[in-house]
């Protein structure tokens, strides 16, 4: 049984103006994630997954602009709050991890500072209290001997220990939900193994909401019960993680999976890229936008865009022609073999 | 392909790389090294590749420059061909720069963007004196074998994807026709789509040039898949060399273990059914790196005998190469192991910057 949502989006536009024309960066995406859930959304570069997150949180660059939909958390509706009614939220209801510790901390303010700050801002917190409650911030994301710490600056910190300072900024408030940007990109994977730790103990224990942002579908497959695959500013196969990697429908996912070398699959498979390059996202797209590089392209794609519709419960696919439901363990075995 | 065509391409004998950390404005005293470098050994041989892995700060860059004498050597010896070229001058290494080009990670900064894709491609080939009539069409047919159209000579880098940059530095690397290719990270900073596009080309591109490659990479998914044997570093030594094959089935060594059960595997239903060992703490500082065996700070089967006291050689076993005391021991299942407290070390390096995917 699924729980209410905590964050509800629906048809999601994003626009930027640049020098070159108007870039359609989020084309009508729709989710929901409940407390206690980890909700993937997977992509490569530039097809808005990031700029999803900054439009929520009401932090998009200047060039960008909402242009259409609804984002309700709360019973509110995150995308007509003013600035003094969204810094209510930032921070306090929502949290927000970054990819690159070392550029979103302030290299000038002490770590202890920068954990102080949304305490006395969000609770009113004095300086003593506030220091309390960061030493046991840092204790719960592993950081050891937290007190002595507190004074320390970020360059003082190696990179997982700031992911780790990041993640305590961001729970300071017990935020309901939480957004993690590509939080593992910039590490090893030992220390990503790490950080991941981390996440999945916060959502177990205090039943928040987490948003997983990452190209990673390895990371992904470990973490997120839902994932939402996105290509050109659209949710192109939605559904559970299970089936998803299981019975991946649509061609673009299938593409990406057989595109990774796999640990654990037979050595020189070959491996399958994708052909071309991404979409230039200066127009509305008109057709299905994976068309120009797609192995099961029909006619109809190249005349309008498809629809995302459920191939099974729980799992929907914008295509025309969905990739056969056995494609990807018959191709996976036969090249294991 | 080769002078001598015997014996391996490249072997290297106790390699040492340490960078001296100064202090003091007049004095400028020498008063520690990073030790980045500190006894590797290992052999490459014609037309096999050779994968390097490690986290950052392991030394797996160093090693690669140092091979092509970007780096000076510490201490060690490394042959190319038979040659030793530890240390020779820049005159005696000119004809065999030729032999051994390099492909880095960030197709970005490594493009020149104030030159056209042409004039990049062909400086090799000038320098070598190798310039004047031809130099056109043979531009052209780089870029072609690579995978460019032939009219991207006169562009500039800035028009280029991620992807297709990576391959201007294949052509680039690929004019002298050389033997020995050193690839750091060569698809790092590429999406997974484009990933396997380049990663293809570069197993078509040995296969009809014979070329060697050592291919370093942090991602090891990929490294597997590319290379015939794997070396694992970490701290600036060797930790294993195994077939690439055997790796993930048969790991030995006690990093090599925890460092493949950490990369997540695209597959939930795996995910879940296997135990992943966690490695508590950060790497330590390779200026001050730990006694004895390099990895015990950290390793999960750490045993109060000799691992603490005795630096262990790096020995043959099961095919694989293994540093470790009791590498029998673990396979066998006779020392499991136990999680750590954990151990920060501050002031090492910062991570390398990984791929920006947004």
């Amino acid at each position: 049984m699924r729980r209410e949502p905590i964050l509800a989006v629906e048809d999601l536009h994003v626009e930027f103006w640049t020098g070159r024309g108007t870039v359609r960066a989020v084309n009508g995406i729709s989710f929901e994630i409940a407390p206690g859930e980890t909700l993937g959304i997977v992509g490569e570069s530039g097809c808005g997954k990031s700029v999803t997150s900054l439009a929520l949180l009401g932090i998009l660059p200047r060039a960008g602009r909402v242009t259409r939909g609804t984002a309700t958390f709360g019973g509110r509706d995150l995308l007509k709050l003013n600035d003094e009614q969204l810094r209510a939220v930032r921070g306090r209801e929502i949290g927000m991890i970054f990819q690159d510790p070392m550029t979103s901390l302030n290299p000038v303010l002490s770590i202890g500072k920068q954990i102080r700050e949304p305490l006395e801002a969000h609770f009113g917190m004095d300086r003593e209290q506030a220091d309390k409650r960061a030493v046991e911030l840092l204790d719960q994301v592993g950081i050891p001997s937290a007190k002595q710490r507190l004074k320390d600056y970020p360059h003082q910190f190696s990179g997982g220990m700031r992911q780790r300072a990041m993640i305590a900024m961001a729970l300071t408030c017990e935020p309901k939900l939480l957004i993690a940007d590509e939080p593992t990109t910039a590490l090893d994977v030992t220390i990503q193994a790490q950080i991941l730790e981390v996440l999945k103990e916060l959502v177990a224990e205090r039943d928040t909401a987490l948003i997983l942002i990452t190209h990673d579908l390895g990371v992904v497959a470990g973490m997120c019960e839902r994932v939402n695959v996105m290509y050109a500013g659209m949710f192109m196969e939605t559904g559970t993680a299970s089936r998803l990697f299981a019975q991946p429908r649509h061609p673009y996912t299938l593409g990406l999976l057989q595109s990774v070398p796999r640990l654990d699959a037979g050595r020189r498979q070959e491996l399958q890229p994708i052909p071309g390059a991404p979409r230039n996202m200066l127009s509305a797209p008109t057709e299905c936008p994976f068309a120009p590089r797609c192995r099961f392209e029909v006619e109809q794609s190249r005349q309008q865009v498809p629809p995302l519709e459920p191939v099974e419960p729980d799992h929907d696919v914008r295509c025309f022609n969905p990739v056969p439901a056995d494609e990807w363990q018959r191709t996976r075995l036969g090249g294991a073999a | 392909m080769s002078a001598n065509g015997a014996g391996p391409l490249v072997q290297v004998d106790d390699l040492k790389v340490w960078f001296p950390i100064r202090s003091g404005v007049v004095m400028d005293r020498h008063v520690g090294d990073v030790k980045a470098v500190d006894g590797v050994s290992l052999t490459i041989e014609r037309g096999e590749t050779l994968g390097l892995v490690g986290e950052s700060g392991c030394g797996k860059s160093t090693v690669g420059r140092a091979l092509l004498r970007l780096y000076e050597p510490t201490a060690g010896r490394i042959l190319f061909d038979g040659t030793d070229i530890t240390h020779l001058g820049e005159g005696e290494m000119r004809p065999l720069r030729k032999r051994m080009q390099m492909i880095f990670q960030d197709p970005y900064a490594s493009l020149n963007p104030r030159h056209s894709v042409g004039r990049m491609v062909g400086e090799p080939l000038r320098v070598h004196g190798r310039g004047g009539k031809g130099l056109g069409q043979k531009v052209r047919e780089l870029l072609q074998t690579v995978g460019l159209p032939a009219d991207a000579a006169t562009r500039y880098p800035h028009e280029f994807s991620g992807g297709q940059r990576q391959r201007i530095g294949l052509a680039r690397a690929l004019a002298l026709n050389p033997d020995f290719l050193v690839c750091d990270e060569p698809v790092s900073a590429l999406d997974v789509s484009i990933q396997a596009q380049i990663v293809n080309l570069m197993e078509k591109l040995q296969r009809d040039f014979e070329l060697t490659y050592l291919f370093i990479a942090h991602d090891l998914a990929v490294v597997r898949h590319i290379s015939d044997r794997i070396a694992v570093m970490y701290l600036g030594q060797i930790m294993e060399l195994s077939p690439a094959d055997d790796l993930y089935d048969n790991p030995l060594h006690p990093y090599t273990i925890s460092l493949l059960s950490a990369i997540p595997i695209p597959d939930p239903a795996i995910e879940r059914s296997r135990t992943s060992i966690l490695l508590q703490g950060d790497l330590p500082s390779p200026a001050n790196p730990p006694q004895a065996c390099r990895f015990h700070t950290r390793c999960p089967f750490v045993q109060e005998k000799l691992c603490r006291d005795e630096e262990p050689a790096l020995r043959p076993l099961e095919g694989h190469l293994v540093k470790c005391h009791y590498a029998e021991q673990i396979k066998a299942g006779e020392i499991q192991p136990r999680r750590r407290e954990v151990v920060f070390e501050a002031g090492m390096p910062p991570p390398a910057y990984e791929p920006p995917p947004v």
